[in-house]
């Protein structure tokens, strides 16, 4: 028996480890001493798991179905797995090498073979193991005929200890994955397709701070800038007209340890080429050839080698980064298998051939969604474009496009143009669209980006949990009702009313505000009069090439207004182009277009009259409401004076009829002043109040004052349409001022306005205990009528409506802030849609909590 | 609200009697919802009046009393105000003894016909006026109102009077159960033993009255409560504050003579099955009746059905017998919530799909995303979209010309506008595509409904 002498098991730290070994063999004794426990996944321990029982060989198939379960979890995480199982039969083996294969792991073997005595050695130790040696007599039989198969079955790796020593002396060593690369943090220089563009590349390279010098015998020096590292995606050769050169200057940076390539598809054909293998040569491949041949066999034998050694991919920086030649799905990122390396290679195509004969191909970055960005070439483009937080920068330079480097960790894009059309491509690089590649690829939403309970990381309150059935009450109202999801890249937040009044006879007033504001160390606030109309946000592009290009929208409108659950606000295209422009020629007087350096606004307006929008619910409710109370308490109450008036003692039963007359009274003229005819946009009244976003900017950032003031400069130029927001400013600690305000708000409403809205002066303030309050409505005495029915202000009612709970509607109100502006941080940072679309579903998403609507 | 009841039967005094109310004082009444007062304006020989208001709590709809949950959603309504249930429930509550007929002091006079003029008001008329004759009239009574004026023109809401010769007992009952069916609203009756109730109030002349279906079906009917996270989300727009299913029977009646939704189903599991498809995929199942098909026919091994709205792939769960004992296998069938102008792999794979009288409800600037999802992500081999055909409208008598059939849908295409569409979709993502007519086709203005069977 030969000692096995310190054999090391080197093996991928990403693998599917399969032991092979016979009953008493010690396979899990060797699995116990080499990995985690988690790592181990035991057919004995899950049959005790389904029958507890771990030799209980009737419920071996619900085991194994466990053991498969728990391996592809494990698999799907990209964690080491370990099978501990006999694994004696080829067809046991099998289904490991698929699941392997299925997760992109690596399958290694590990045959424990200690011989047969050992086994019935240590299965007669073993009280639950009291069977015969014919067992694993058989077993070891089986395993040693299986051998040799084992590569055929498709273990990558296959290692085998035939003896006691042997298997005690191995030890177990995890290297990373060739492709693994982690731990290079860069900064890099990736740098596209070059197809043999080798004067290019020179002048990338120089243009990216690298020195190139050559020697006199064609060798090639260069020089990097400090620390920087440039990544190929590979496609060195083929088409243009300095192949041998492009892969010197490669060869020589990847000794250097200054360059790293991924392979191509042309690197992988060259290399069979060279190989001496039957290719078919097309594509460019004839001019690397003439080339090559020119070249000494030496060279050829060099190149040969190294491009046969390229990796498919590289996953670099900590894992921020991949590159790869075609593209990487997610769940291929950082694992190894012959799917893999074919993706990488030449990308996904559907099996069928467009009009140029080139295969059709599926775009898998449209779908892509994950945290790693992946840069990659393969497919010319003519210019690169993040998509889905990838970016493919083959920019066409051997057909007279140019050659692009992404910078890293930079994200800046570099180009040298061709100097001229090397190879005439077979499909013209077709011309730019008005629309971005990230809106192209966004044109589909995903159920998946919407659907279930969701979190939400906010830049103001951290995670956002919205609630599985909330979710699917949004999906159908945006879904059927909402806008188109490219315009809609905001919704409002719900604002909350303020606290209480303690005086007698109100329900809101302002001092409360006050005093909130005050308490949550704000020291000045800016008081604005609530229009009574309807929340509309309005999109204003400059024109339809704006609204393409920047909302990616598809139809021919310049601009879009909604309301605040997502819907069109005007149900007719006209009108809404007719408002839009109205707002156009504004901002276009007011010079906002050049001052915030934009072609497009969003603005938060109310436009009135309420009755524009909400006429049916005036008609339907409202009116119904006040026309059933006056008849009935007036003929009530001419019943019960008639009553009173023959002497009959109703108790004062006839003057609480009319005082209720009296309230139902008011109630029927309480929404007069905000309704008037609607017969074209001349009757329409819009006063914006925020100038949420422009382009580069969520102005958030802003105060309210510069928000009044650039709704100002709106109203003054937008002609009788557009309308002023009056406001106030005032120091929470000056008490006259603000006994003043409280006067203003008093009078304002008892002639009719609605209220107002007590906002801190910063858009966004701090307190001491995170972000306060963005806003609180106070709501005049006659406006909470509507809201509250005809006698809600009859003592014994009021009472009763002042114990109102405030802490679930402001808590949404912060949320739904949050979710706004990060929408719009999004929007503004050019965030894939779905990554906008999921905040904004969000609000619609919470707006269907269960709170009391007249909050 | 505003009862009166007044007679000018001598001494008319004994109505106090036979209400069993003394008409020198003033009653009254805790009820659930508030109290019942009764008084008598006038009470002299010629002429007595009682009448009978109602005070709602209006903040006590809304928030229940003590634990228990409020009646009403939460905006503000007429419920306080209007005729109806509530009204009923008090008539009950302060006239008990007068409504079962017996009176021990005017025995005779309580079983005798007498002059009674009744007045209601508010009373909300469900319907249309012409249902006051149709309710009242065969009771005996001379019916008149006057409709109710609003801030902004005539209201919902009548003031109703009755004249006639009837048992005080009687009169009551036939208020008892006619106010509720003419308001015909939210009713909150509490149990099941609201049939025996309305048997016991209106059993002695219910059978013989010619609409008793109608009082029957209004009076016993409960609707469950809107739910609220909906409700909340759709009150924007009162259209869409109306449940589906009433939609849904608007558009079925108008189309009903021909049957068409029958037909048009046919025509689509006839168009499915020719495709030779085994897992077939209904994109807008709604309440499953295609699925129903799908199910009772054994070409199809696996059927999907999806829908933006939840609560219709609820009642097709019901009504599919889905997870029941003798339902169809798990496997086989499947329902999902979801939207159609969202990609979704929970569908891949699905060799048919059809999309029966969907896209009409989606608004033009959003076909682009489903035609991706459907025609260009999932790419099934085949594809049966139906939608109206807008040339057969004219030939709808109840529709008015322009109109809509249906108030969700955005479009309703000739079969022009259809072809250019479909020939649209089948060029861009490479379909072969043939139309067909379902339902009986009119020489000029074809058939009802229109059919397009994409392959690929």
């Amino acid at each position: 028996m030969t000692r096995a002498s310190d054999e090391v098991l080197s093996v991928p730290d990403f693998s599917l480890i399969v032991l092979i070994g016979a009953t008493g063999s010690g396979k899990s004794t060797f699995a116990a001493k080499h990995f985690l426990k988690t790592e181990i996944v035991s057919s004995d321990y899950a049959r005790g798991l389904v029958a507890d029982d771990e030799n209980d060989q009737a419920s071996s198939g619900d085991a194994f179905d466990l053991v498969r379960a728990i391996a592809e979890k494990r698999l799907k995480n990209r964690r080491l797995t370990v099978i501990d199982a006999t694994n004696v039969r080829s067809a046991d083996r099998k289904q490991w090498v698929e699941v392997a294969r299925r997760w992109h792991a690596l399958p290694v073997a590990i045959v424990i073979d200690p011989g047969l005595d050992v086994c019935i050695e240590r299965n007669k130790l073993r009280p639950d193991r009291q069977f015969g040696p014919q067992i694993p007599q058989r077993m070891i039989h089986e395993i040693r005929r299986g051998l040799g198969g084992l590569q055929r079955e498709g273990f990558r790796q296959i290692w085998r200890l035939s003896s006691v020593e042997g298997v005690d002396a191995a030890r177990v060593e995890r290297r990373p994955l060739w492709t693994d690369r982690r731990g290079e943090k860069g900064p890099f220089d990736i740098i596209g397709d070059v197809h043999g563009c080798a004067d290019e590349l020179e002048q990338l390279l120089a243009e990216l701070g690298y020195r190139v010098t050559w020697g006199a015998d064609r060798s090639v020096h260069v020089e990097a800038p400090h620390g920087r590292t440039v990544v190929y995606v590979g496609d060195l050769c083929d088409r243009g007209p300095r192949s041998p050169d492009v892969l010197r200057i490669v060869m020589s940076m990847v000794a250097a340890g200054t360059g790293m390539v991924v392979q191509g598809n042309h690197d992988k054909k060259l290399m069979r080429w060279l190989d001496g293998r039957d290719v078919k040569i097309a594509h460019g491949l004839q001019e690397t050839i003439d080339q090559m041949n020119a070249e000494t066999p030496e060279f050829r034998r060099v190149v040969k080698t190294f491009v046969d050694e390229l990796r498919s991919h590289y996953w670099l920086d900590g894992g921020r980064l991949a590159v790869a030649h075609a593209g990487l799905k997610e769940d291929m990122i950082g694992r190894g298998s012959p799917t893999v390396r074919d993706f990488a290679l030449y990308g996904e195509s559907t099996g069928e051939i467009d009009e140029f004969g080139l295969p059709v191909r599926l775009d898998w970055a449209a779908k892509y969604r994950g945290a790693t960005t992946v840069v990659y070439g393969h497919t010319p483009v003519p210019e690169a474009e993040w998509v889905n937080n990838t970016i493919c920068i083959d920019t066409g330079c051997v057909f007279g496009g140019k050659l692009t480097a992404l910078r890293w960790p930079e994200r800046d894009l570099v180009s040298v143009p061709a100097a001229r059309v090397y190879y005439e491509p077979i499909k013209p690089l077709h011309a730019v669209s008005a629309r971005s590649a990230q809106s192209e690829a966004d044109d589909m939403l995903d159920y998946a980006d919407v659907s279930g309970r969701r979190w939400i990381d906010t830049a103001l309150t951290k995670r956002i949990v919205v609630p599985e059935e909330n979710a699917a009450a949004a999906l159908e109202i945006m879904s059927r009702f909402a806008i188109a999801p490219q315009w809609l890249i905001y919704l409002p937040p719900t604002m909350s009313p303020v606290e209480t009044s303690p005086v007698d006879g109100w329900l809101e007033r302002p001092e409360e505000a006050f005093a909130f504001f005050k308490s949550r160390a704000q020291a000045e606030i800016v008081c604005e009069e609530k229009h009574m109309g309807s929340r509309a946000l309005l999109a204003v592009c400059r024109d339809n090439a704006v609204a393409r290009r920047r909302f990616g929208v598809v139809s021919d409108e310049a601009g879009a207004i909604w309301t605040r659950t997502g819907r069109a606000f005007f149900p007719d295209a006209a009108t809404r182009d007719a408002v839009l422009e109205g707002v156009r020629q504004a901002a276009d007087r007011a010079a906002l277009w050049e001052e915030l350096g934009t072609d497009w606004l969003l603005l938060d307006a109310e436009i009135m009259p309420w009755s524009a929008k909400a006429s049916s619910l005036i008609e339907q409710q409202y009116a119904q409401v006040a026309a059933s109370a006056v008849s009935g308490l007036c003929a009530s109450a001419e019943a019960a004076a008639r009553a009173v008036a023959r002497g009959v003692d109703l108790g004062g039963m006839d003057g609480r009829l009319s005082e209720r007359l009296v309230r139902a009274q008011k109630y029927s003229s309480a929404w007069a002043p905000y309704v008037w005819p609607v017969n074209g946009i001349g009757d329409l009244r819009i006063a914006p109040f925020h100038l949420l976003a422009s382009e580069g900017a969520v102005h958030f950032d802003k105060d309210h004052l510069w928000h009044m003031r650039i709704s100002e400069r709106l109203a003054e130029h937008g002609g009788p349409m557009m309308t002023v927001t009056d406001y106030r400013i005032a120091r929470t600690d000056d008490d006259a001022v603000l006994s003043a305000l409280a006067q203003w708000w008093e009078e304002r409403t008892s002639r009719g306005s609605e209220g107002m809205v007590v906002k801190p002066r910063a858009f966004i303030a701090h307190g001491e205990k995170g972000i306060v309050q963005p806003a609180l409505k106070v709501r005049g005495r006659e406006y909470l009528r509507i809201i509250y029915g005809p006698e809600y202000d009859a003592p014994e009612h009021l009472s009763r409506l002042k114990s109102r709970g405030l802490g679930a509607k402001r808590a949404l109100a912060l949320r739904e802030f949050s979710l706004g502006h990060e929408a719009l941080t999004r929007f503004v940072a050019r965030a894939p849609l779905r990554r906008v679309h999921e905040c904004v579903f969000a609000v619609l998403a919470l707006e269907s909590e269960p709170i009391d609507p007249r909050l | 609200m505003f009862l009166s009841i007044s007679t000018t039967h001598r001494p008319a005094t004994d109505l106090g009697f036979l209400l069993m109310k003394h008409p020198e004082r003033m009653h009254e009444v805790e009820v659930g919802f508030g109290k019942a007062v009764v008084f008598y304006p006038i009470a002299t020989d010629e002429r007595c009046e009682a009448v009978l208001t109602l005070d709602v709590d209006p903040i006590g709809l809304v928030r229940g009393r003590g634990e228990a949950e409020g009646l009403l959603d939460q905006y503000v309504n007429d419920r306080p105000y209007a005729a109806s249930s509530f009204l009923s429930v008090g008539l009950n509550r302060i006239f008990r003894t007068a409504m079962t007929g017996v009176s021990r002091e005017r025995a005779e006079l309580a079983a005798a016909k007498i002059p009674l003029v009744v007045k209601v008001c508010p009373l909300p008329v469900r319907g249309g006026e012409e249902l006051l004759g149709t309710l009242f009239a065969p009771l005996g009574w001379k019916v008149s109102f006057e409709r109710v004026e609003g801030p902004h023109g005539p209201s919902r809401y009548v003031s109703l009077t009755l004249e006639g010769e009837q048992r005080v007992a009687e009169a009551l009952s036939h208020l008892y159960v006619l106010i509720p069916v003419l308001d015909d609203d939210k009713h909150y009756w509490s149990g099941d033993d609201e049939v025996e109730k309305l048997l016991a109030k209106a059993g002695a002349w219910l059978g013989t009255h010619p609409s008793k279906e109608l009082i029957a079906k209004r009076y016993l009917k409960r609707r469950r409560l809107a739910r609220m996270a909906l409700a909340r989300l759709a009150s924007e727009d009162q259209a869409e504050l109306e449940a589906p299913e009433v939609r849904q029977t608007r558009e079925e009646a108008l189309e009903a003579p021909v049957r068409l939704n029958d037909l048009r189903l046919d025509a689509v599991v006839e168009a499915l099955a020719a495709t030779g498809a085994k897992f077939v995929v209904d994109l807008g199942c709604g309440e499953g009746k295609l699925l129903g098909r799908l199910m009772r026919d054994r070409r199809f091994e696996k059927i999907v059905g999806l829908d933006a709205s939840s609560r219709a792939l609820e009642t097709a769960r019901d009504r599919l017998k889905l997870d029941m004992a003798g339902g169809p296998k798990r496997e086989r069938v499947t329902l999902l919530h979801g939207a159609l102008t969202y990609r979704d792999e929970r569908w891949a794979g699905a060799e048919a799909v059809s999309l029966v009288e969907v896209i009409e409800h989606l608004d033009a600037d959003r076909l682009p995303a489903l035609e991706k999802a459907v025609f260009g992500v999932a790419q099934p081999k085949h594809v049966v979209v139906t939608t109206p055909n807008a040339e057969y409208n004219v030939l709808f008598e109840k529709l008015t010309a322009g109109a809509f059939r249906h108030p969700d849908h955005r479009f309703e295409w000739t079969r022009a506008e259809f072809a250019a569409w479909a020939g649209g979709v089948a060029e861009r993502c490479g379909y072969a595509v043939s139309y067909a007519g379902v339902g009986e086709a009119h020489p000029e203005h074809g058939a009802p409904t229109q059919m397009a069977v994409f392959a690929r």
